[in-house]
């Protein structure tokens, strides 16, 4: 394990802690505690006096804190690559990564100097899953086990994934149908459409709803969204776990995945039945962000053999491609 | 070289981040022009609306307030009940009464002074106010400890400014009438607040006693109506005449 993959795993978890630092500032309706954008009541961002740090100024401030962390971090993130990193789609991907944070960082601040507009703050938790994302993969991009598992592309546990069509195109929309649903999410969220249906696992004590407004269809879409998601995340990981059973790099997300999405399903009826008690609605947050961030990594594995670096690897030394099919799945295990 | 590259990207995102906080959204505040100063009718036909605003039932106690958030809130607070019901025997005061019809292309002379809204003791007074479209509201923090004012209008400009400072205060003035304009603290969840604005100067809040009085009306058929933040609105039809007081009540119930 390298520095820099561990540097990027750093940055992965930070981006996740902003992420439940932004949920709480929803959650708690702190959004606007701090009126000002980038000064916080007219200080400079780190030099606001901890002791003022009170109410709703303590979950708005500390999520500016982190999101500016987590962007000195990017720049290091980013720096790093471009100095070290061979593959230059990864030193661009380090590049992309830095564009999303800093425009994540605009988005922020101008929801809060025009009063949390839903599209902008939309726009901003959707930016946070996509940042997410970046930064899983560059996790993942610079990882051993990644690289070894590239270079043993043209080995039976590897290549079978492309005749394993199924599979393969479950495992690549997946990431898309949790995006969806997070965006939907996002939206029922910044429209205030979270208890727009008081009951769970019902509806109105039915199955559809007796009337249709915004906040009700909304709400009613995230959910059908949740048992979409649940019904394509439980296939994958069936036909993984029947067709991939020597590949525990597929299996461990796979089933990680499994019970990250029980687990959300749970937080999301207890987020209704607390009438969104703020841990709870961000612990909703948080775990969707992991849903997305696992079946990121299981399309991305699972896709391993499409990536210009498997190609290069296919001429690789006869050593790399030798490797056993064990090798390759402990290798690619990060 | 590595520290060079370093700070040339935080001075870009520094760069970005400045260019991009131009604007804002805290747009308004300038006073319209002031209304004629010539009263539309003859004060000496006058008449007046009396009334009382009851509640239907035992009256809700009030929320105990948690203002642990903020410790000097909470150690320097005297009152930490909610301001949403208050009233006794029967009576419901914090009722904005206003007349919503009847006042159509009349105007009145613009009002004199400032309204105040005070945060003391983490918590908005008065809870309940009006305020004439043009007329100066001025808004102080009393208190050790910062507040931000976040007035979310439907037909006036919404704003959000931060008082960090004990003593500091600011003026808006609101441009439309509208009933009613939310004021709340995003740093101290409880602390709200109500303002109704009017074009005209007919307009009551009632005290713990349910009582208002609308005084000085010019004769004629109205609409008044009875606005409270968790019972919703009632209103009455009245006919005021010259010289005669018009008595109107309204009961709220849950």
């Amino acid at each position: 394990m390298t520095w820099l993959h561990l540097y990027a795993r750093f940055l992965c978890a930070a981006t996740l802690l902003l992420i439940a630092a932004g949920g709480m500032v929803t959650s708690t309706g702190s959004g606007l505690s701090v009126p000002d954008w980038p000064n916080s009541y007219g200080y400079f961002m780190f030099s606001f006096p901890l002791s003022s740090m009170v109410g709703g100024i303590f979950y708005e401030h500390g999520h500016r804190l982190i999101a500016s962390s987590v962007g000195v971090l990017t720049i290091g993130m980013t720096v790093w690559l471009w100095r070290v990193e061979t593959r230059r789609w990864m030193r661009r991907l380090g590049v992309i990564a830095l564009a999303a944070v800093i425009l994540q960082g605009l988005l922020g601040g101008i929801t809060v100097l025009y009063f949390l507009p839903t599209a902008v703050s939309v726009s901003h938790a959707g930016l946070a899953e996509i940042f997410f994302g970046l930064t899983v993969c560059l996790a993942l991009f610079t990882s051993t086990g990644w690289r070894r598992s590239g270079a043993a592309s043209t080995h039976d546990a590897v290549a079978r994934d492309a005749t394993d069509v199924t599979t393969a195109a479950l495992a690549t929309a997946l990431p898309v149908v949790v995006y969806v649903q997070i965006l939907v999410g996002a939206t029922m969220r910044h429209t205030g459409a979270g208890l727009a249906i008081p009951d769970f696992p019902l509806v109105f004590g039915g199955i559809v709803p007796p009337a249709w407004t915004f906040p009700v269809t909304v709400h009613y879409l995230h959910r059908l969204g949740a048992g979409l998601t649940a019904m394509v995340v439980f296939t994958t990981a069936g036909r993984l776990a029947m067709r991939q059973r020597d590949r525990p790099d597929l299996l461990r997300p796979a089933v990680s995945l499994t019970l990250l999405v029980l687990i959300q399903i749970g937080l999301g009826g207890w987020t209704v039945l607390s009438g969104r008690a703020p841990v709870i609605n961000t612990a909703h947050v948080a775990t969707g962000a992991l849903v997305l961030g696992t079946s990121l990594l299981l399309g991305l594995r699972v896709n391993r053999h499409r990536f210009p670096d498997a190609r290069q690897a296919d001429a690789s030394p006869p050593h790399a491609a030798a490797l056993t099919a064990k090798e390759v799945a402990r290798g690619a295990a990060i | 070289m590595q520290q060079r590259n370093l700070w040339t990207a935080l001075s870009i995102l520094a760069l970005a981040t400045t260019v991009a906080c131009g604007g804002g959204g805290e747009g308004g505040g300038d006073a319209p022009a002031a209304a004629p100063a010539a009263p539309a009718f003859d004060p000496a036909t006058a008449g007046n609306v009396s009334g009382m605003v009851m509640f239907d039932g035992e009256l809700p106690a009030g929320e105990e307030l948690m203002m642990n958030s903020d410790p000097v809130c909470a150690m320097s607070a005297t009152n930490k009940t909610s301001d949403t019901f208050v009233g006794s025997d029967g009576h419901l005061g914090n009722v904005f009464v206003y007349v919503k019809e009847g006042l159509e292309g009349q105007r009145f002379p613009p009002a004199s002074g400032n309204v105040e809204l005070n945060q003391q003791g983490c918590r908005y007074t008065p809870h309940v106010m009006g305020i004439r479209v043009g007329q100066t509201l001025t808004i102080t923090n009393s208190d050790p400890t910062l507040h931000n004012i976040h007035a979310s209008p439907s037909a006036n400009d919404e704003f959000n400014m931060g008082q960090p400072i004990q003593g500091m205060t600011f003026e808006r003035t609101f441009d439309t009438a509208e009933v009613m304009v939310p004021f709340k603290c995003d740093v101290h969840g409880w602390m709200n607040a109500y303002i109704g604005v009017l074009d005209h100067p007919y307009f009551a809040i009632t005290g713990t006693d349910g009582m208002f009085d609308l005084n000085a009306l010019p004769p004629g058929d109205y609409v008044i109506e009875a606005w409270h933040e968790s019972l919703g609105t009632q209103t009455q039809n009245v006919t005021v005449a010259t010289g005669q007081t018009a008595d109107v009540s309204f009961t709220f119930a849950q």
